[in-house]
């Protein structure tokens, strides 16, 4: 029974390494690969998030299952990790597009206003701080 | 009187769990010191929160959690996709425009997490007066069903936690 | 087996490190040199929690938050610099 249990989360601790490993492989691979900034944005964000994931998810069960060491600040790391990596996505995307975007090159808004990047709102009828 | 002493519950519970995650240990005296600090910083950070979010149904928050965790993984398999056998010349990259029904900045700021989170979409920017965000799709032939899936599967919900 | 993946999962990381550096080098703008700093902080972190399991320490952890919260706030600090001008107001 205790070896079955063993058996078990040894092959599940490899199997997410694994697949961590490859997911962050390819992120950084599309990183090269890919042929415009805003394409190359979506590869790091994603690949790269399951990646860690796995790999603290992986390092849980280890330290829990054989290293009998209940452990769960990887948790504290994979939810930073999740939170911060759409901010830091949409704050390069707005950087790329305040230099290189043109603003005829995207959609209208089709409201009152532009896009944030380039458009402001008078201080007195402000809805949300968009800068 | 209850409100000066807890001016934030939820934020309260937060920051305990986050210290005893934190030290890694269950014990009494860090559950102590956890809810010393759980209690002593939404007090003197009590300036900074002048409007907060209410959650209407806490229920649907888990449910919204564990379809955007799927979707997640799932993303990261499409994107994966694309990155080892498309070709660039045969990616369509696009810009969509998503109007948006949600109005509070904290149900906006939750939509575009998930939106930069799941397949293929990064939301780039909001219009000046946030009625509108725009998205920047890797790989896609229909941007007007990249359009309704988000204002169909996550908006919605939000919509319904938020409002 | 489990010594077999984490020798897998660190050669990934480190070739993915490897392709990092690479872009951040040939990058064609400074955008995209942000974007590549960002990604080799997040790969930086992959590799110091491997490196954890393999030495059976929750040492590294620490280290790999600390990093975390850094790559962050500089890849912010970056952009808001490229966006305003200036960091604080």
């Amino acid at each position: 029974m205790l070896e079955d249990t063993t058996l078990i989360a040894e092959i599940v601790v490899s199997v997410l390494l694994v697949v961590a490993g490859v997911f962050g492989l390819v992120g950084s691979l599309g990183l090269v690969k890919l042929d415009d900034t805003m394409r190359r944005l979506h590869a790091p964000t994603k690949a790269t998030t399951l990646g860690i994931g796995g790999v603290l998810i992986a390092s849980m069960i280890y330290s829990a299952v054989f290293l009998d060491r209940l452990s769960f600040h990887e948790l504290l790391i994979t939810v930073f990790l999740f939170l911060t990596a759409p901010i830091t996505a949409n704050f390069i995307a707005k950087s790329y597009m305040h230099r290189h975007v043109d603003e005829g090159d995207l959609p209208p808004t089709e409201g009152p206003y532009g896009w944030a990047v380039y458009d402001a709102v008078p201080e007195d009828e402000r809805p949300i701080d968009t800068k | 009187m209850l409100r000066r002493i807890f001016p934030h519950p939820q934020l309260t519970l937060m920051l305990t769990g986050v210290w005893l995650l934190l030290v890694n240990t269950v014990s009494a005296g860090n559950l102590l010191l956890g809810l010393v600090f759980g209690l002593a910083i939404p007090v003197i950070t009590q300036p900074f929160w002048q409007k907060r979010p209410v959650i209407k149904r806490p229920l649907r928050v888990v449910e919204y959690i564990a379809l955007v965790t799927w979707d997640i993984v799932m993303a990261n398999v499409v994107v994966a996709y694309t990155i080892l056998f498309k070709s660039n010349a045969r990616t369509r990259s696009a810009w969509v425009r998503v109007p948006l029904d949600l109005t509070s900045p904290e149900a906006i700021t939750l939509l575009a997490g998930t939106i930069t989170m799941t397949p293929g979409t990064v939301a780039s920017v909001l219009s000046a007066d946030a009625s509108s965000i725009l998205v920047h799709c890797l790989d896609t032939d229909d941007p007007e069903a990249v359009r309704d899936e988000i204002k169909h599967r996550y908006e919605r919900r939000l919509k319904e936690i938020f409002e | 087996m489990i010594q077999a993946a984490l020798t897998f999962a660190v050669t990934c990381f480190a070739l993915a490190l490897v392709f990092n550096l690479w872009h951040l080098a040939r990058a064609p703008g400074v955008v995209d040199r942000i974007l590549a700093l960002d990604t080799m902080v997040i790969n930086a972190i992959a590799l110091l929690n491997l490196y954890g399991i393999s030495q059976g320490t929750p040492v590294y952890f620490e280290v790999s938050m600390l990093i975390a919260m850094v790559g962050f706030v500089s890849t912010v600090a970056y952009c808001r610099f490229i966006l305003r001008g200036n960091i604080i107001e």
